[in-house]
């Protein structure tokens, strides 16, 4: 230090630095920006003074795109929203329109239901945590964490035919009742991914360097996270135990006794706390609902004005062709009026507002991603920190391009 | 939703309160535009609604209405009473709403996001840029008249100041391939010494870019065809040659 000081008294403004914030573009093409967004940064040295976060390079207008079809149109877009937890959207666009209509599906239905979204959910925080990890030079973790994501797709593979986008929800039920190996491939995968996630708390949970980046970084305040309209994880790690299935239960979740962890700090390590901790509160609820999913039943309500009928009447029966015809070509048709349906999906609260004029085609679907407001929120999180601090923070934000530029 | 805060809100507003309904269980009221932020902030602020946590703004048009066209509607719920209230007001086309950043700041991307898809502008928004789309995108997409297969003009490079240099580079432009200039370094009489540091180095830096494969074609073309001509002229005049003296 002295030397320095010395060079600096002799020679004045040797070492003067310059004092300007520089700004730097990250992305929208980024290896470390999980699909395509910008931040404009500016920065003082390495630490961040501002940030200007730019969504929108993924936007193929999804909510004007659902003003020209059919409600039961809207499915494939709804799958490629969060197209880590296809399952979640598909059921949450279905319940939205459930709510729309009145109607109730059968029990057997709402088992399946969760039971698949609570799977799709694990997947989206395995892959979330293992692709931080990866981010930070963890690259055993990822695929250790990624291998639980594919002993699930292969379960969803085998019920509904497709690995990622499913488009399994329908109006009024699923496309298909379960399979009859189902529960016990469920119950294959328990104990595994039990084990998965002890192991993976091991590598990343006693590593140093892992925990220097996630403790203390990317910190969010309780009262600017509500404002902010942050739901989820994020939200939860910051100490407010708002969750859906809990706080406003949908479905059948009120009959299953698990818990909603929660955080302190808001920081990344507690995202990532919160992540695994949830996987197992999520494998309980699997755990509850297998015991009390019925073994027979429909899947679907019995109204053929909402449900397709099976393709065997439809090829043999004049009824089955008109119904068929009808629902295909008019879709069809709630009453008018306007709801609100929300749901707990891999990121918070996934959120539909359809508005019908009582046609078959929704006036306006509003979609409300909960990555939209989770990333509004990345700048209070990166402001203060230091520029490699954005890897992780934005990766534990799990912002999903398909779900927040729509 | 919740009964409670809609009563609270119709006996504290009272005429102010347009409308109100509970379709589905969706608790909703309708106010006029200029009570909008009066009515958010009372959300916010009174003991029994301490609506706390915003959940979403989003806007609908309707075309065919008389008189104000958009309806704005804002969702917001309570963390520790657990209810939610649905608020919506009509805004007339060009009619500038106040916005409600100041009230929850995350109005911000909610509001940016309306201007973005419906073009209605938010007076006093701290930073109203277009969103999700680019700002040379020419309409509002989710206006009822905006058609679904319109397709948009091509953008020209932005003009930005400052940005002198535009790709493609050429072989002396642009950024440098490696931080250390040996060439610069090893240049003679670079280093005081006044000679080279090896013979070799003139023949390393003389053509930095190899000839891509098109240009090697054409090359190989252009000498091809040289050649031949070269040969047509000299058998030409041979054979002028050997013509010249049987005439003679």
């Amino acid at each position: 230090m002295e030397l320095v000081d010395e060079i600096l008294e002799e020679e004045e403004g040797a070492l003067e630095l310059p004092a300007d914030p520089m700004r730097l573009n990250m992305g929208p093409s980024h290896p470390a920006m999980h699909g395509t967004i910008r931040m404009v940064l500016d920065l003082d040295g390495e630490t961040i003074l501002n940030v200007d976060v730019q969504p929108g390079y993924l936007h193929r207008g999804f909510e004007k795109s659902c003003e020209r079809g059919t409600y039961a149109q809207v499915f494939p877009y709804a799958d490629r929203l969060n197209y880590v937890s296809p399952m979640l959207n598909n059921v949450g666009f279905a319940l939205a329109v459930e709510k729309l209509c009145d109607i109730e599906v059968p029990e057997r239905c709402q088992y399946y239901r969760v039971i698949l979204g609570e799977l799709a959910r694990i997947c989206d925080h395995f892959t979330c945590n293992g692709a931080s990890a990866m981010e930070l030079g963890a690259f055993t973790p990822f695929l250790w964490m990624l291998t639980v994501r594919d002993w699930i797709w292969d379960i969803l593979e085998r019920e509904t035919g497709a690995r990622m986008t499913h488009s399994f929800g329908r109006i009024g039920g699923m496309a298909f009742p379960p399979t009859d190996g189902f529960k016990d491939d469920v119950r294959w995968i328990l104990p595994r991914v039990i084990k998965v996630v002890g192991e993976a708390e091991t590598m990343l949970a006693g590593n140093r360097i892992f925990l220097d980046r996630m403790q203390g970084v990317g910190g969010l305040d309780q009262k600017r996270a509500l404002e902010l309209g942050v739901t989820g994880i994020i939200l939860r790690s910051t100490g407010v135990p708002y969750d859906v299935r809990k706080d406003h239960p949908y479905m059948v979740y009120d009959r299953f006794d698990f818990e909603v962890p929660v955080g302190e700090d808001g920081d990344n390590w507690d995202r990532f706390a919160c992540r695994m901790e949830e996987v197992r509160q999520s494998m309980r609820i699997i755990e509850q609902a297998l015991e009390q999913m019925p073994d027979s039943g429909p899947v679907s309500v019995d109204d053929a004005r909402i449900t397709l009928p099976e393709k065997r009447d439809v090829y043999s029966t004049i009824e089955g062709t008109i119904s068929h015809f009808k629902l295909i070509m008019e879709g069809f048709k709630p009453p008018k009026g306007e709801v609100y349906s929300f749901t707990e999906a891999g990121n918070g609260e996934l959120g539909f507002y359809i508005v019908s004029d009582g046609s078959g085609t929704p006036y306006r679907i509003r979609v409300r991603p909960p990555c939209w407001y989770n990333l509004q929120a990345t700048r209070e999180m990166l402001i203060g920190d230091m520029i490699a601090d954005i890897i992780p923070t934005f990766g534990s934000i799990n912002m999903i391009g398909g779900e927040c530029d729509r | 939703m919740s009964k409670a805060a809609v009563s609270r809100l119709k006996s504290h507003f009272g005429d102010k309160v347009l409308a109100s309904s509970d379709f589905r269980g969706d608790d909703a009221i309708e106010v006029a535009v200029k009570d909008w932020v009066d009515v958010a902030t009372f959300l916010r602020d009174d003991d029994k609604l301490k609506m706390n946590h915003f959940v979403d703004l989003t806007a609908v048009d309707y075309p065919e209405r008389e008189g104000a066209r958009f309806d704005l509607v804002l969702m917001v719920r309570s963390v520790e009473k657990k209810h939610r209230v649905r608020v919506t007001t009509k805004v007339a086309d060009g009619t500038k709403p106040k916005t409600l950043f100041p009230v929850w700041s995350g109005a911000n991307w909610a509001e940016r996001e309306i201007y973005d898809m419906f073009g209605i502008e938010f007076l006093n928004h701290p930073d109203l840029r277009r969103i999700l789309l680019y700002d040379e995108f020419i309409g509002f997409p989710l206006r009822k008249d905006y058609p679904i297969d319109k397709a948009q003009p091509l953008v020209p490079y932005r003009d930005a100041p400052g940005l002198t240099k535009l790709p493609p580079f050429g072989i002396d432009q642009g950024q440098p391939f490696g931080r250390i200039r040996w060439d610069d370094r090893l240049r003679e009489g670079a280093n005081g010494s006044g000679r080279a540091v090896s013979p070799s180095i003139a023949l390393q830096t003389g053509e930095r870019r190899a000839l891509s494969d098109s240009e090697v074609a054409v090359a190989q073309i252009e000498e091809l065809a040289m050649r031949v001509e070269e040969e047509q002229r000299v058998k030409q005049e041979q054979e002028a040659k050997k013509d010249a003296p049987a005439e003679g």
